[in-house]
């Protein structure tokens, strides 16, 4: 059963990384890669790593993608 | 075509080698030398339940150092680069000195005209109000298309920055919660999952959603720079007492250790993670508050 979530959740991790890079608009791409990162803290506490899961959370997928959407705002949208 | 066929012979060497350590993974039925080491040194040295900390904290305390040193480095280089005033000030030196050339060229031709009529003072002088008064016109013309300028542009970034009423009410109600559970990380990291690192982590992110909720709100970051800096001095002076009083640099033990699993216990451990925790938080926001400005 573990095993199975976790294959799933790594899976999830693959997807949102390549729709990170394959996906033309910005901000979605930001959000896909934050989404990763969530994926990632998920498999890292089925992995039984709490400490690592928390930091992960916060900082990559809380902190990390909201700097890149203040960044993105400020370059116009990926457009300027 | 010759690219291509370039890049899947490398993408076909890089499943070889992941090929083969996947191949020859197999699974630890026990823990490896070090990590028994610290396993069971860990609880009996330093009285923490929650092994990582211990380790993050004494066995491994310069690293933390120097993890927090590199954070630090990048609050400073970030404050250096995303400076508040800079683009302001450009902007309004440009418009400035736009208003003024303007003035200069337009006072120049009234200049001409009056030396080339002096013959006849009462034109020259009507000429020359005439001309004045153009003058004025054209620069407060420039003034206020610069004013004009500004404003919508605020506007703009307002109607941007506007949150909605599920942010804010949203923030109302999470926010004390978040705190409160970065305080509670923070100082329970002896005991259980958590730490001053990722505790700090989380009062940031909590900073980042109230700062998301009133885009208006100034964060104080000079005083944030002066918590974060004593954080720093203090975790290296409590460095510098275990070199003293205990075994090593970071050695938290000249504190009793206490019983197992209770709150106060682990000597210092509880203390330099508070420290820690204060520091990255510090840190964290301020680096938040240069990127959204």
């Amino acid at each position: 059963m573990l095993e199975f979530l976790l294959l799933l959740v790594c899976a999830s991790i693959l997807v949102s990384g390549v729709l990170a890079v394959c996906l033309k608009d910005v901000m979605p791409a930001m959000v896909a890669s934050g989404l990763a990162s969530l994926f990632a803290a998920v498999s890292f506490l089925l992995l039984a790593a709490p400490d690592v899961a928390m930091a992960e959370a916060a900082i990559g997928s809380g902190l990390a993608t909201f700097i890149f959407l203040y960044a993105i705002r400020k370059t116009g949208n990926g457009k300027g | 075509m010759m690219r291509h066929i370039l890049v899947a012979i490398l993408v076909l060497l890089f499943g070889l080698i992941f090929a083969r350590m996947v191949g020859g993974y197999v699974e630890l039925d026990a823990l490896r030398p070090l990590a028994l080491d610290y396993v069971t040194r860990a609880p009996v040295e330093l009285g923490t339940p929650n092994i990582i900390t211990g380790i993050l904290i004494t066995y491994r305390g310069f690293d933390t150092l120097g993890e927090v040193a590199v954070l630090f480095m990048v609050a400073a280089s970030v404050g250096l680069l995303l400076k508040k005033d800079d683009g302001k000030a450009s902007v309004a030196k440009v418009s400035s000195d736009k208003v003024t050339g303007e003035k200069t060229a337009a006072a120049k031709p009234v200049l001409a005209r009056t030396e080339a009529a002096r013959a006849a003072a009462a034109r020259a002088a009507a000429a020359k109000a005439n001309a004045s008064a153009r003058a004025v016109t054209t620069g407060t013309m420039a003034v206020k298309s610069a004013r004009g300028a500004e404003p919508v542009e605020d506007e703009e970034t307002a109607s941007q920055r506007e949150p909605s009423e599920i942010v804010r009410t949203g923030t109302e109600v999470l926010l004390p919660l978040i705190f409160t559970f970065g305080a509670y990380v923070i100082v329970n990291g002896h005991l259980s999952a958590g730490g001053g690192f990722q505790g700090g982590a989380i009062v940031a992110s909590g900073v980042m959603l109230m700062l998301l909720s009133r885009p208006g709100m100034k964060l104080n970051v000079a005083l944030l720079s002066i918590v974060e800096s004593f954080a720093g001095v203090f975790y290296v002076c409590l460095g510098i007492l275990g070199l003293v009083l205990a075994g090593g640099f970071l050695d938290p033990r000249f504190l009793p250790i206490g019983t197992l699993g209770a709150f106060i216990s682990a000597g210092a451990i509880p203390i330099i993670s508070a420290l820690l925790g204060i520091k990255v938080g510090a840190e964290l926001s301020v680096i938040i508050d240069r990127f959204r400005s």
